[in-house]
């Protein structure tokens, strides 16, 4: 296949755009998900521990 | 510190310091006549001091320590101090070049102190010397404390750390030789870029390695944020600078690309560079210090996730916006001002997450030089990413290109974002990892958080006066429509800007001497205090861990 310009710019306005679009959606999906919470709240409170919480 | 390395370890400290010898060594003979040939000798005289420290210690008793016990910060100690110096040296140059288009005099008539010559030195200094030993020292820091394990390997991350340092001594010293490969901040030759490569790589191994061997389950986002910079550093770095030596022995060469494709790659690369080492790199720096230095948690976890995922697949479009009004196609021009201007939304989210994190301590912010230094890089990375995208928009531009206000725009973000998030960071490890009770001055904190502060505000005020003034008056047209100002009139109507731009670049160095004193009488003054825990731990064990809030 000849790589000419007509054909990149096609493929990157149109795959590059569904692309980017199902990334976003999925991103936002993970980054929202309820039941995920949990998780988020336990590593953002991580670092707080790693140094001056209690020893083993 | 050599003697914490074991025997074998030394032996492999000993045998790459002395094959990096030979390599310098040939380098020097086969481009001997040009300035490779200098770079090799430099190599050679660095690596083989490295050979003989090795050496020195080769039959010293094996290490005692219990390694499954501790972090392994030596490497993160001496990258703070080359930091620190590379801090005083760039943005040294840095008042040098500014005070040269004050009084041109300065120049002192040598081919080396030339502007041309000089700058990309101030560049590279703080950029990648100042900048890059942050990042390095700052993510070897991060990834052991995040992931509670230490560091896999105990060679690969002085290889990185000093590596990384021959790569920047090598393009400072080309830089006054008269070495460029006439990229902006890709000027280093073929040679250092393929040496640059192989030390990148070996740093993207390293950290891969300790974040399989973490203790904890969940990898905390400002691993994501280093793990970018490291990733995406490397395919620009590799993609800008495919180039063919004009020979073997010489440091001249031609890019793989040519015309307008050339001049898309590099600004991909230098707004990506701006992305990804001075913006990526340091948000993983906010993300840790900030909530640690304030002691509460990241305002939205969620929203620092979407944030990062927006940031990435954002900015990797944005560089068209450096071409704006040139034979760049207009489609392509277009794409880079629209994701430009959506850019707004994942910056605006980590900079508004970092201060809604300090929302209800506003106390420690006020008390403590080193909050603040993190609550004021977090303002101006909001101020400088809203000026970005709206500077890449297309009519804006027509004003603001080839003006100082771009220049004004840059330094808002290294200097009020960058380096203000680095200087706090460093404040708030290094009582850390030397074991110190604080830091050796609090007052001196506080003098260079003022200086460094005052010293921004004169210089972006002096550079959006400067650059709006010259872009008003370049398209400033006669009745008879012929140009109204000469350039020089434009010279004269600069020159009071530029001498405040002096001054505001000299506190801000002030600011930078004091903090690297105070790091160093911090180190050698004041007295040892044993951390309540700072050692890896096994998952297991932090479940009991005390909440955030107590």
């Amino acid at each position: 296949m000849e790589l000419t310009y007509e054909a990149t710019s096609a493929f990157a306005k149109s795959f590059g755009l569904i692309y980017l679009i199902a990334l976003s959606v999925g991103i936002t999906v993970y980054a929202f998900w309820p039941s995920l919470g949990k998780r988020f709240d336990k590593a953002a409170k991580s670092v707080l521990d790693d140094e001056d919480g209690p020893c083993r | 510190m050599m003697t914490r390395l074991t025997t074998i370890e030394r032996q492999g400290a000993m045998l790459l310091s002395g094959l990096i010898a030979f390599a310098g060594l040939a380098l020097a003979v086969i481009g001997r006549g040009d300035a490779m040939g200098v770079h090799g000798w430099i190599t050679l005289i660095l690596a083989g001091t490295l050979f003989f420290i090795a050496g020195n210690a080769a039959y010293a008793p094996e290490p005692t320590e219990d390694r499954t016990k501790s972090y392994y910060d030596d490497p993160t100690k001496i990258g703070l101090l080359l930091a620190l110096f590379w801090a005083v040296i760039g943005m040294g140059m840095g008042v040098w070049v500014a005070a040269q288009l004050a009084w041109p005099d300065l120049r002192f008539d040598a081919a080396w102190s030339s502007f041309g010559r000089l700058r990309p030195v101030h560049t590279s200094g703080v950029i990648f010397g100042f900048g890059g030993n942050a990042l390095i020292a700052t993510s070897f820091h991060i990834m052991q404390r995040t992931c509670r394990a230490r560091l896999a390997g105990h060679l690969s991350p002085w290889f990185v750390l000093l590596g990384f340092n021959l790569f920047c001594i090598i393009a400072a010293s080309g830089y006054l030789m008269g070495v460029t490969q006439s990229k902006e901040y890709a000027e280093p030759e073929w040679y250092a870029d393929i040496w640059l490569v192989i030390v990148w790589i070996v740093y993207f191994i390293l950290y891969i390695r300790t974040l399989a061997r973490r203790n904890e389950p969940h990898i905390y986002v400002a691993n994501w944020y280093y793990l970018a910079f490291i990733l995406v550093v490397a395919i620009l770095h590799i993609v800008n600078n495919l180039a063919v030596p004009a020979s073997f022995g010489a440091a001249k060469s031609y890019s793989a690309f040519s015309g307008v494709q050339d001049a898309m790659t590099q600004w991909w690369y230098g707004h990506n560079a701006v992305a990804f080492f001075l913006t990526s790199g340091f948000l993983g720096m906010l993300y840790y210090f900030l909530p640690k230095r304030a002691e509460r948690p990241i305002y939205s976890y969620r929203l620092s996730i979407l944030s990062f995922w927006g940031i990435v697949f954002f900015y990797i479009w944005a560089g068209s916006h450096h071409l704006h009004y040139t034979a760049l196609p207009m489609w392509v021009q277009t794409l880079g001002m629209t994701f430009s201007v959506m850019l707004l939304v994942p910056s605006w989210a980590s900079a508004g997450n970092a201060l809604m994190t300090l929302n209800g301590a506003w106390q420690k912010v006020r008390d403590d030089a080193t909050l603040r230094f993190m609550m004021v890089a977090a303002v101006f990375y909001g101020l400088s990413t809203f000026e970005g995208s709206f500077m890449a928009v297309r009519a804006v531009n027509s004003l603001s290109h080839y003006t100082d206000w771009t220049v004004g725009h840059v330094h808002a973000g290294a200097m009020g974002w960058v380096a203000l998030i680095s200087f706090g960071s460093i404040y708030a490890v290094v009582p850390v990892i030397w074991r110190k009770e604080s830091m050796y001055s609090w007052k001196l904190v506080e003098w260079h958080f003022w200086l460094a502060l005052g010293g921004t505000v004169i210089y972006v005020f002096a550079m959006w006066n400067s650059g709006i003034t010259q872009g008003l008056m370049w398209r400033t047209y006669t009745e008879s429509g012929t140009l109204a100002y000469s350039f020089t009139d434009t010279l004269v109507a600069m020159h009071p800007y530029y001498v405040a731009r002096a001054i505001g670049g000299s506190m801000f160095l002030a600011g930078a001497v004091i903090g690297a004193f105070n790091v160093v009488m911090t180190i050698r003054n004041v007295s040892h205090a044993a951390p309540q825990r700072d050692y890896p731990t096994e998952s297991e064990a932090n479940e009991p861990a005390v909440p955030a809030a107590e």
